[in-house]
């Protein structure tokens, strides 16, 4: 087999990989746009709050210590213990669930009936707060991250492909192990609002606002529900995207990958989600492949954008979108 | 009326509470503490600041003025940096620290037309080392491409003098900064005789799976990076991940701190980058940062980065701002100094062993002068390499010397090119 196909195949290897990275930040946008037709704009910022409340926990930080210590002239930093990730998490995932809470207590609940464009705006004032309050609560610091993913070239796939083509290909375990999480959670999901009475409600939620209220769903309990969930996937895109280069703020920038993903999926579909994460990673890489020696490389963070402006000519509402028809 | 009275007084009481701004020595600096490089620019400004605040404490000041020191916010944002550079401008500013090179391309021309010497250490534009075109800006001890230079004499030390046949890869930030590097290795790599292959990596660069597929297929024997904020954790990572050697492995001083290596962990055992200054907390002078700074809580930020690489950074671009400050008043015969006299003593900056010593940081940087003509300094730098299990930097060689020929001629042709498209007539201010 020739070298340019096998680099070829392993470039797409790993391109369906990192799909699955940048679908995981999408998922959290997807669900709170279908639920609410708000495009959550913080949905990065959580990610990065979630990443550092978790590494917070672990390490035994004492949160708003620097707050602390400015206004009491104190000293303190940690609390001298160190928390297991399986607490830590779960202690984490409450930390989101209230985080929900107070954002439909003193956001949402305001603007009920609002137009789309104000509730975005409202989330672009909810990015800048959490992002400060982030700083505040755990500093500004670069974190290591473990909870325990593998990471490094996976030696099985290497081995494999190398007795089948002689030469063996690299996959990163910590982005195989993504995949299988993300696949958990979109199944998860599939099932909730599928087989689960709330999940029900959010569908009906999702399709008729109106409708769902005249039968006695509580849409003030589906918004924290919605974005419960948004802030438990926001966890799990940080602890992968966190696990890879460390907890710091540029960790929000994630958000900016999931934007491509969301044109070419469609706003409204979870299947959309992971299809777009997967057609942008495969996309740019094999991009990056192939040009790379023609126009020098970088061209990642634009191609996927053009990639998707691409889709937008034809499919507007994304490959999964639902198309909207209105009477004129 | 009341109100008109009211505000008066207010003012009047400003006016007449402590030192007038005449009487001070103000030193701005653009800071970054917000943003998503943040953790770097914390750790730099804790440093300059903490400096400051020694010199305060334990000295009186500068030559008996008092300093005063101010920070404005860039979030290592080009324009946010230019508004800062505005706001500070009228407010006497002795030596500006734009603290990226992006801001420091746009202030090169309104410092020129202002009178307003900048310090752009370790980073900025290279040519800025002629003096007789770029009169305010100053980039001692060192440069990129004194930096770029230092590593391939460094690789040319390990391989008995002789690169010929050898491939080396720049993993560099798509950037002005990243891109700066890219002609002098292409010169050297001439005279040397090794292949240049050139990867760029988009900001903030948190993805880098094509770049490094891209590295284990090409198999460079060295890879050399000019990297900033998430970019370098995650090609050191990256790195560990393919299994490429460690040693063979080496970032420029921006891609060489705490930050940098220690999410990766064990993986980073081993990597290399430049160090344009010592690093750590055993040099003399932290005995005094303890007992004037630290002890009493007069320490910056959080007072968590004392010691760390960045930190040591804007520690040591505060000592050399406090030492031209001193220049200056020598020089003038004036302790209350405008920034044009500062320039004159950045201009006539002479950093001997001697001075290092008597300041409490021996062999910390270099032995350097400025002049005229080299704006630069030394250009020396040296290698330091991570322990992991140790978490900490270990110098691994002594003070490397750039081809400072070549880099001069370079710096040449460039700042002329700069000086003919500006109508700039090439003379020195002293």
């Amino acid at each position: 087999m020739p070298d340019t196909l096998l680099f070829a195949m392993e470039a797409t290897l790993n391109g369906l990989t990192a799909g699955v990275m940048y679908a995981l930040v999408a998922l959290g946008f997807v669900l709170i746009f279908k639920a609410s037709g708000i495009f959550n704009f913080a949905q990065g910022v959580m990610a990065l709050f979630a990443a550092l409340t978790l590494v917070g926990f672990q390490s035994g930080q004492i949160p708003f210590a620097h707050l602390i210590n400015a206004v009491f002239g104190t000293r303190l930093h940690q609390f001298g213990w160190n928390m297991p990730t399986f607490l830590a998490i779960p202690a984490t995932v409450l930390v989101m669930i209230l985080l929900a809470v107070l954002v439909e207590r003193y956001i949402l609940k305001h603007l009920v009936n609002q137009e789309p464009i104000i509730l975005f705006m409202a989330t672009i004032g909810l990015a800048y707060f959490l992002e400060g309050v982030g700083d505040i609560m755990w500093g500004a610091e670069v974190k290591a991250l473990d909870v325990g993913l593998p990471k490094g070239m996976s030696g099985a796939v290497d081995d494999i492909t190398f007795a089948w083509f002689g030469y063996g290909f690299y996959i990163d375990r910590l982005e195989l192990w993504a995949a299988g999480i993300a696949g958990i959670l979109v199944a998860s999901l599939t099932i909730f609002s599928q087989y689960t009475k709330q999940g029900r409600a959010l569908r009906a939620v999702a399709d008729d606002h109106q409708a769902a209220l005249s039968v006695g769903i509580s849409l003030r309990f589906i918004w924290v529900l919605t974005w419960s969930i948004a802030g438990i996937v926001a966890l799990v895109a940080g602890i992968m995207w966190g696990s890879k280069s460390g907890v710091q703020f540029s960790l929000s920038l994630i958000a900016l990958k999931a934007l491509p993903v969301l044109i070419l999926g469609g706003f409204t579909s979870i299947p959309g989600a992971i299809v777009g994460g997967l057609i942008i990673g495969v996309g740019e890489k094999l991009f990056d492949f192939f040009m790379q020696p023609v126009i020098g490389g970088a061209t990642e963070n634009w191609f996927a954008y053009m990639l998707a402006l691409a889709f937008l000519l034809f499919r507007p509402q994304g490959l999964f979108g639902e198309k909207i028809i209105e009477r004129v | 009326m009341k109100m008109t009275h009211l505000a008066a007084g207010i003012a009047a009481t400003l006016i007449a509470a402590g030192p007038t701004l005449a009487d001070t020595l103000h030193f701005p600096n653009l800071s970054y503490r917000t943003g998503p490089f943040a953790a770097g620019g914390i750790a730099f400004a804790d440093g300059y600041a903490d400096y400051f605040t020694l010199i305060n404490e334990r000295d009186g000041g500068i030559g008996g003025v008092p300093i005063r020191y101010s920070e404005c916010e860039t979030a290592y944002n080009t324009e946010r940096g230019v508004e800062c550079y505005q706001s500070v401008r009228n407010d006497n500013p002795l030596v500006l620290q734009p603290l990226s090179t992006g801001i420091t391309y746009q202030l090169i021309p309104r410092t020129m037309e202002d009178g307003i010497p900048m310090h752009t250490m370790g980073y900025g534009r290279t040519s800025a080392v002629n003096g007789e075109v770029f009169n305010w800006t100053f980039n001692y001890p060192a440069n990129y491409w004194d930096g770029a230079s230092v590593i391939i004499n460094y690789l040319l030390d390990e391989n008995d003098g002789s690169l010929d046949g050898k491939k080396i890869a720049l993993v560099y930030h798509n950037s002005a900064y990243g891109r700066e590097p890219i002609p002098t290795l292409t010169r050297l790599s001439e005279r040397y005789g090794y292949e240049l292959l050139t990867i760029g990596v988009d900001s903030p660069g948190q993805e880098q799976g094509s770049q490094w597929l891209q590295i284990r297929r090409e198999r460079p024997d060295y890879v050399v990076m000019w990297g900033w904020g998430v970019m370098n954790p995650t090609a050191i990572q990256e790195a560990a991940n393919i299994r490429f050697p460690m040693e063979n492995f080496i970032g420029v001083w921006w891609s060489g701190s705490q930050q940098d290596v220690l999410p990766v962990g064990a993986g980073a055992h081993g990597y290399k980058a430049l160090a344009m200054h010592g690093t750590g907390t055993d040099y003399p002078i932290y005995e005094d940062l303890q007992r004037y700074v630290i002890e009493p809580g007069k320490y910056a930020g959080t007072g968590d980065e004392v010691g760390t690489v960045l930190y040591s950074r804007g520690m040591y671009a505060a000592m050399l701002a406090v030492e031209a400050a001193k220049k200056a008043q020598e020089i003038h015969g004036v302790a209350a100094i405008t920034p044009a006299m500062m320039r004159d003593g950045m201009a006539n900056l002479e950093i001997t062993e001697e001075l290092m010593v008597e300041l409490g940081l021996p062999n910390f940087g270099p032995a350097f002068s400025v002049a005229c003509e080299n704006h630069g300094g030394s250009g020396a730098a040296m290698i330091q390499q991570w322990d992991a299990n140790a978490r900490e930097w270990n110098l691994i060689t002594d003070w490397i010397e750039p081809d400072r020929e070549l880099i001069m001629e370079m710096a040449m042709e460039d700042s002329l090119a700069f000086a003919a498209e500006n109508a700039i007539t090439p003379a020195c201010l002293n």
